[in-house]
């Protein structure tokens, strides 16, 4: 394992104590993520990442921890490569034809593109909640019972699926109406459906992709306060657009940039990554900087 | 003031400015407008047509075969003996059950090849695959039904024969396996359509759970395309009731009530193509015929294109 404290992981660039300007926006750092204990270390980590479409390289040269139990917020502007590292740390990219991995994604230490991994086990340890709800077609009990059902943990199955949407806060509003469709639901509650479904295969970890883009105010404050319960059991990364939400909610966060490389493809670069209150406060980076305060993004 | 005249040149021009009559009178609007609805219309006459001629000869065969004895008898000697004579058994059951022995082989045979074919490959296939497959799979559905015909008797029977025991080179085991050929390129094409129009989210969210591919097809892509291939299925079962050739050609003229596919039997539409093929005298009791069962073919597929319409809104899924 590398660098088992996200400290010293600093970027190259860094000027020492640059003053910033974040009055603009009025972001309540750390308000959900008061700083606790560090924790156990990295539950999963890439090294030299490096992701490519086909000949085109999407990402370079990523190398970032995720610590055990805390949550980490990939920010950046769209094209930024921030959703396609995503992918990559439970294989997802795998189903995208040509896409390629370089580097390592460890996951405890282990290379999860290693030989003899196998996909499939490690999407069952790293669940993923998606931009866009995307509830089956099915009823609300048969979509949380699904992950235990694929898996073969059919046991209890009733229990597994209360413990679920109890952990995703939607126990109470759907327990009435567990036979009927999950289309009926409003897109929250979609949502905290896909991440009670995610969770019901017991994950270590969990991605969200944006989940709160889709939906409105009150419902994205919802998944936020979810968000700051399941880190007590969950190792959690999550990708926004939302500054304000990444503040909010996460105790390190990483800023993407595309930058163009020598052909003038631009290429998803990994600018700075620091504890949140770090980035959104003094930014080492102009880059991050400019892209908190605004002035470009 | 300049800018706004700029683009309405009939403002200084028309006088008023402010006209706002039809330039011209549109008279091409309207002929293609009445072209349209006349070939709308004709469809219609030609629908109306089609059930009137096919009733009013039913009148005729009724008055001398009771509705009762025609639906429930299990004999059919229309075409036997004397052409004149109304003397003869009128029971309809031995043709309706060939017809559906028949369409119950090929649904046999066209629903797992065709779901297999539709899984593979809106499923597995490579784009490669899928470009050498598809127009492959298209070229089946434009082999003429004749040929299938000629192609059941000739070389699908002389295999089968010995190794099921068929008595007779004209069965409807065969003609059916042949028939259920003919219409896997509607079943596969039609379900590989309901199924690459599954969202890739709900594949995506199936893999993200550790899913593999078998249970993301099974249990997410299958039920959400459900309401796509029961209409594909629908539509094979009411080409495969209607379709003539194969059955006159392969399944025999042999009109008997029989509960084994190995016999030579005579559908409704084969039937229907041997007398209409000049053994019916106009005004003959067995002319009259004609026009009873080809009403009975029209209700039966009436009946399951109802049924199809209400199962596909049963399993329609909004995503």
């Amino acid at each position: 394992m590398v660098n088992p404290g996200k400290d010293q992981h600093m970027s190259p660039t860094s000027p020492p104590g640059t003053a910033q300007d974040t009055a603009g926006i009025h972001l309540a750092v750390g308000d959900r993520a008061p700083e606790q204990p560090r924790s156990a270390g990295a539950a999963m980590a890439t090294e030299n990442l490096h992701v490519y479409y086909g000949d085109f390289l999407a990402v370079r040269d990523v190398d970032l921890q995720f610590d055990d139990r805390r949550i980490t917020a990939l920010i950046g502007p769209s094209g930024c490569g921030k959703s396609t590292v995503l992918r990559c740390l439970n294989r997802m990219n795998d189903l995208v034809p040509g896409a390629r991995v370089e580097g390592r994604v460890t996951y405890h230490g282990t290379d999860i593109y290693g030989p003899g991994v196998d996909e499939i086990e490690v999407r069952r340890r790293i669940g993923m909640v998606f931009q866009k709800p995307n509830p089956f077609p099915k009823s609300i009990y048969d979509n949380v019972a699904y992950g235990p059902r694929v898996t073969g943990a059919k046991d209890h199955l009733d229990d597994t699926v209360e413990q679920a949407l109890r952990g995703a806060a939607l126990w109470d509003e759907v327990k009435d109406k567990l036979k009927q469709n999950a289309y009926g639901l409003s897109g929250g509650q979609q949502q905290r459906l896909c991440i009670a479904r995610a969770i019901a295969t017991r994950p270590d970890v969990l991605l969200m992709d944006e989940p709160c883009s889709a939906l409105d105010p009150i419902a994205t404050s919802k998944i936020e306060d979810l968000m700051g319960e399941l880190v007590q059991d969950f190792t959690i990364v999550i990708v926004t657009h939302n500054m304000q939400q990444a503040a909010r909610v996460s105790h390190s966060t990483a800023f993407f940039t595309a930058q163009p490389d020598e052909h003038g493809d631009r290429v998803g670069t990994l600018v700075e990554f620091d504890r949140t209150l770090k980035i959104f406060e003094d930014p080492a980076d102009k880059r991050t900087e400019d892209y908190i305060s605004g002035k470009f993004g | 003031m300049a800018v706004t005249t700029a683009g309405r040149p009939r403002s200084s021009a028309g006088g008023s400015g402010r006209d706002l009559t039809p330039r011209s009178p549109r008279v091409g609007e309207k002929i293609i407008e009445s072209l349209l609805a006349a070939a709308a219309g004709l469809s219609v006459l030609v629908t109306v047509g089609i059930i009137v001629a096919l009733v009013v000869p039913l009148f005729t065969f009724f008055a001398h075969v009771s509705p009762i004895e025609f639906l429930t008898g299990t004999t059919w000697t229309a075409s036997f003996g004397d052409k004149y004579s109304w003397d003869k058994d009128w029971g309809v059951l031995p043709l309706v059950s060939a017809t559906f022995m028949a369409t119950g082989i090929a649904l046999a045979v066209a629903i797992p090849v065709g779901l297999g074919i539709a899984m593979f490959l809106s499923e597995y296939a490579t784009t490669r695959a899928r470009k050498v497959i598809k127009p492959v799979l298209e070229l089946l559905a434009g082999i003429p039904t004749v040929v299938y015909g000629f192609l059941a008797l000739t070389a699908l029977t002389p295999i089968l024969q010995p190794l099921l025991g068929i008595p007779n080179i004209y069965n409807l085991l065969v003609a059916g396996i042949v028939m259920g050929f003919m219409i896997v390129p509607t079943v596969a094409s039609l379900s590989e359509d309901a199924m690459s129009a599954v969202p890739q989210a709900l594949r995506s969210g199936s893999y993200a759970l550790g899913a593999n591919r078998r249970m993301t097809t099974l249990q997410v892509v299958f039920p959400a395309a459900l309401s796509g291939i029961i209409a594909a299925i629908v539509l094979g079962l009411s080409r495969a009731v209607g379709e003539t050739m194969i059955l006159a050609v392969a399944g025999g003229n042999l009109a008997r009530l029989t509960a084994d596919p190995r016999d030579e039997a005579q559908t409704m539409t084969a039937f229907i193509a041997q007398i209409a093929s000049g053994d019916a005298p106009q005004g003959s009791p067995v002319y009259y015929s004609l026009f009873a069962v080809g009403a009975l073919l029209f209700v039966i597929t009436l009946t399951i294109n109802l049924i199809s319409i209400r199962l596909v809104r049963r399993f329609r899924q909004v995503y």
